[in-house]
């Protein structure tokens, strides 16, 4: 039997069952993605690419932690704050984790409040997220200048391999400037959604395109993938 | 099976997406220099990494004149030579091949083939450009800065590469390379995330991937790879900076250099290797399957014919995409591995013998007794089969650890990845730029120049690499400035050395006729029309030649059928264009 190929006619085409269903809609002309808009597509390709560049300095981070002759420092002791008199491991990580994360849930109502053109609410959120963001790049320099204090140099430190420091300050800098990058394109894309740029559809700077409410879902895509990545350095650079 | 080359009797599909509206340039300095348009991106691209490629076509006449006649050339001391063969092996594969394939042809085409506008964000397509020859230019920069370019191999291991006995070590040569490549994988991704996108999203009505033409396959496959491939080499080079500037040991074992040891320890330079060869493999085919793509339609469209089994090209394609990720460390087996992952990476290495082999076959079933003209570009088409056969074959060899341990290092490693990555792809390169250069400048390349070109390289070609063969098999190490007076290196190499220095001198001078042809035919060449190789893809069917800003006037084109209508019993003309809705019926019935 011959068959046409699906070309997306509205629902003139019967779509043949199952998984050949699924490869017909991929394959259809057009788009291979069909409620995907540019943008959108571009981002995930993007942190799919991204999600590489992370793996890979986690991967090189992992094999210096295990193939290193000296003892790897010990993460609770040298991430603990002394508060009261207290020595708490791992507290300041442990609020930089919640606020980032719950950073990423303020980024969510940001992105819903943006589909029902809330204007106000949509970009207080996202400022709020922004807030949220620079404090977490705030603590991360806090932590950073108490380790240098300390002793801990990217080529040595007081407790052991020399890997130690140059694995941390080389991956937690490469997130802090994902994050920080994320905080000026929020304020950005805030400011845009307060001046009411994307209910006239002004065209933007940089694309020339069109501008439309989608973009704070973009932004949350970049934001939430961020949040991810530090769910994995927080893994396996904090607790192993 | 689903028919992929249905005609009109089916529906016209409906526009998903409104049509863009372009930026429109206002000023020659944004319609000619800042463009947006991905044509004019296109050439500047191919440009850049032509002149490039000019440069380490020169620094392989230098290495060449050194190994032919040794001593004769006081300048080329081994620093030198060093510095020549870093630089000519990384413009080479990198600010030649990726970039003339994905920014050039792929600006060029995609948007093209796919029937879309442009591509979908114009402005980081420029961007992608501009950060590109930024790279190029930190790159020269090498020459001009005290010491030199970095002489550490194109594989850059550490910990040689960042110490004081190789050039540029520790001056300034190794951080510019670095810093160029950090700088072209910027550049490369914001280019990359347009190609693909434009490929999945921005095709025109009834452009399914299916009947996409494989050149588009080819590009959009090694685009992906080139995403996720360019990443390890991006974690390899910040990390060797920090070795390099800050002193960190991410690659660098305890090791006493000049009598001194250094303060850096308990690195990994096999990690280096990893993170290297992750990229450096699959970077082998992000310049190979555009080739594969780009000769199908070549050979395709001279012969007259459909592709042979062109379901079976586009998942050999991906095959070997995927396949080409698990295979890296077969350039490690001389490096100290676990004998388990030798026999591993021999294994995957061997299978992707299997869809390559495919692609030649379905080559050489459409040529069977197909309508062949022999015209340039197929020319160049005939050539690089023969020759990825015989750069393919020598990889079998090489691919298994036994055969690979005596052979690694010498001149036989050499002669097999020119022949496979060098020569073959470059002939693809040639035979596109004459089937395409007259839709991007409406002018025929000259024909003569052209032959001459074609013989001189072509034959050139083998008389350089087939004798490096059996220098290798007689033990001839590569990367040697000088073989000096070993006993094991008979007389006779000697010669056949001097002989392939003279071809390499004779098949340079003809890049330089054929450059000569590029510039005298923008003037002097006949003119082409829309359509000279009387071919179906969507570029020959552009309302103007060259195409105009927007590519399609004002309607978009409308697809009807696969790319490769040749020769249709009963339709009019030898060829059938994919936005044509001609014949009724479906031209053959396929599968259940």
């Amino acid at each position: 039997m011959a068959q046409s190929v699906q070309t997306h006619t509205g629902d003139a085409l019967e779509r043949p069952p199952g998984l050949r269903g699924v490869a017909a809609d991929l394959s259809s002309d057009q788009r291979a993605f069909k409620n995907v808009s540019w943008g959108k597509a571009m981002m995930w390709i993007f942190l799919l690419s991204d999600t590489f560049v992370f793996g890979c300095f986690l991967l090189a981070y992992m094999t210096a932690r295990m193939s290193t002759t000296v003892p790897w420092p010990n993460p609770s002791e040298v991430f603990a704050l002394t508060i009261g008199g207290q020595e708490i491991p791992l507290i300041l990580i442990a609020i930089m984790t919640f606020i980032l994360i719950s950073s990423s849930g303020t980024m969510a109502m940001a992105v819903n409040f943006g589909y029902s053109r809330d204007r106000r609410k949509t970009a207080a959120l996202m400022l709020l997220t922004a807030v949220l963001g620079a404090s977490f790049v705030g603590m991360q320099a806090f932590e950073w200048s108490k380790l240098i204090a300390e002793g801990v140099r990217p080529w040595e430190n007081p407790w052991g391999a020399a890997q130690f420091g140059s694995s941390f300050f080389m991956i937690t800098g490469f997130h802090g400037t994902h994050v920080t990058f994320g905080v000026l394109f929020l304020l950005i894309i805030a400011r845009k959604v307060w001046r009411g740029d994307f209910e006239t559809e002004r065209r933007g700077f940089f694309t020339s395109r069109k501008g439309n409410y989608e973009i704070v879902e973009i932004m949350g895509l970049y934001w939430h993938f961020v949040d991810l990545v530090w769910v994995f350095i927080f893994a396996f650079f904090y607790l192993w | 099976m689903v028919d992929i080359r249905s005609g009109a009797g089916e529906t016209i599909p409906l526009a998903e997406v409104e049509d863009v509206e372009l930026y429109h340039p206002k000023s020659w300095w944004t319609k000619y220099v800042f463009s947006q348009d991905a044509k004019i991106i296109a050439i500047q691209y191919s440009t850049t990494a032509i002149a490039i490629g000019m440069v380490a076509l020169v620094l392989s006449w230098l290495m060449r004149l050194q190994l032919g006649f040794p001593g004769y050339f006081d300048f080329i001391d081994a620093d030198h030579y060093y510095q020549f063969i870093t630089m000519h092996g990384m413009i080479m594969v990198i600010y030649l091949l990726t970039a003339l394939f994905l920014g050039g042809f792929g600006n060029y085409l995609i948007p093209l083939m796919v029937g879309a506008r442009d591509m979908v964000f114009p402005y980081a397509n420029m961007l992608s450009y501009w950060i590109y020859l930024l790279a190029v230019l930190v790159l020269v920069a090498g020459f001009f800065v005290p010491g030199g370019p970095t002489g550490a191999g194109w594989t850059l291991y550490p910990p040689q590469s960042i110490l004081s006995g190789t050039p540029g070590g520790k001056d300034w040569g190794i951080l510019l390379m670095l810093s160029s490549l950090i700088l072209f994988i910027i550049g490369f991704t914001m280019g990359g995330l347009n190609y693909v996108v434009t490929v999945l999203q921005g095709r025109a009505r009834g452009m399914t991937l299916m009947r996409m033409p494989l050149t588009i396959w080819g590009i959009f496959t090694a685009t992906i790879m080139a995403l996720l491939a360019f990443p390890a080499l991006f974690v390899a080079a910040v990390m060797m900076l920090f070795d390099r500037l800050l002193g960190t040991s991410f690659f660098m074992p305890a090791i006493v250099e000049m009598g001194e040891q250094l303060k850096q320890g308990g690195g990994s330079p096999i990690l280096f290797q990893h993170l290297f060869w992750f990229f450096g493999h699959p970077e082998v085919y992000i310049v190979a399957l555009p080739a594969f793509g780009i000769v199908s339609d070549l050979i395709s469209t001279h012969a007259r014919k459909n592709i042979f089994g062109y379901r079976m090209m586009v998942w050999a394609i991906v095959i070997i995409a995927a396949l080409s990720f698990i295979v890296w460390a077969h350039h490690m087996y001389v490096s100290g591995m676990n004998p388990q992952f030798g026999f591993f990476f021999a294994t995957t290495t061997l299978i992707i013998a299997v869809p390559t082999a495919i692609k030649v076959y379905n080559w050489v079933l459409t040529l069977w007794r197909g309508d062949i003209h022999l015209s340039l570009p197929m020319l160049f088409a005939l050539a690089f089969i023969v020759t990825f056969v015989n750069g393919g074959l020598t990889g079998l060899f090489l691919g298994n650890v036994v055969v690979d341990v005596p052979l690694s290092d010498t001149m036989f490693v050499v002669a097999h990845f020119h022949m496979v990555m060098g020569v073959a792809p470059i002939l693809v390169i040639f035979g596109a730029i004459y089937h395409w250069y007259p839709k991007v400048t409406g002018r025929m390349l000259n024909e003569a120049m052209g032959q001459i070109h074609f013989w001189v390289t072509f034959l050139g070609a083998y008389a350089i690499f087939f004798p490096m063969h059996y220098l290798g098999l007689l033990g001839i190490p590569r990367r040697y400035h000088d073989l000096g007076d070993a006993t094991f290196v008979p007389d006779s190499a000697h010669t056949l050395n001097a002989f392939i220095s003279v071809m390499a001198l004779t098949v340079g001078a003809a890049q330089l006729l054929f450059l000569f042809n590029l510039v005298w035919s923008i003037w002097k060449g006949r003119d082409a029309g829309g359509n000279p190789w009387r071919a179906t893809t969507l570029e020959w069917q552009t309302p103007q030649t060259p195409p105009a800003h927007g590519n399609w006037g004002k309607e978009l084109p409308v697809v009807y059928r696969w790319a490769y209508d040749y020769s249709v019993p009963g339709a009019a003309e030898d060829f059938i264009p994919q936005n044509h809705p001609g014949l009724g019926v479906p031209t053959r019935e396929t599968g259940s």
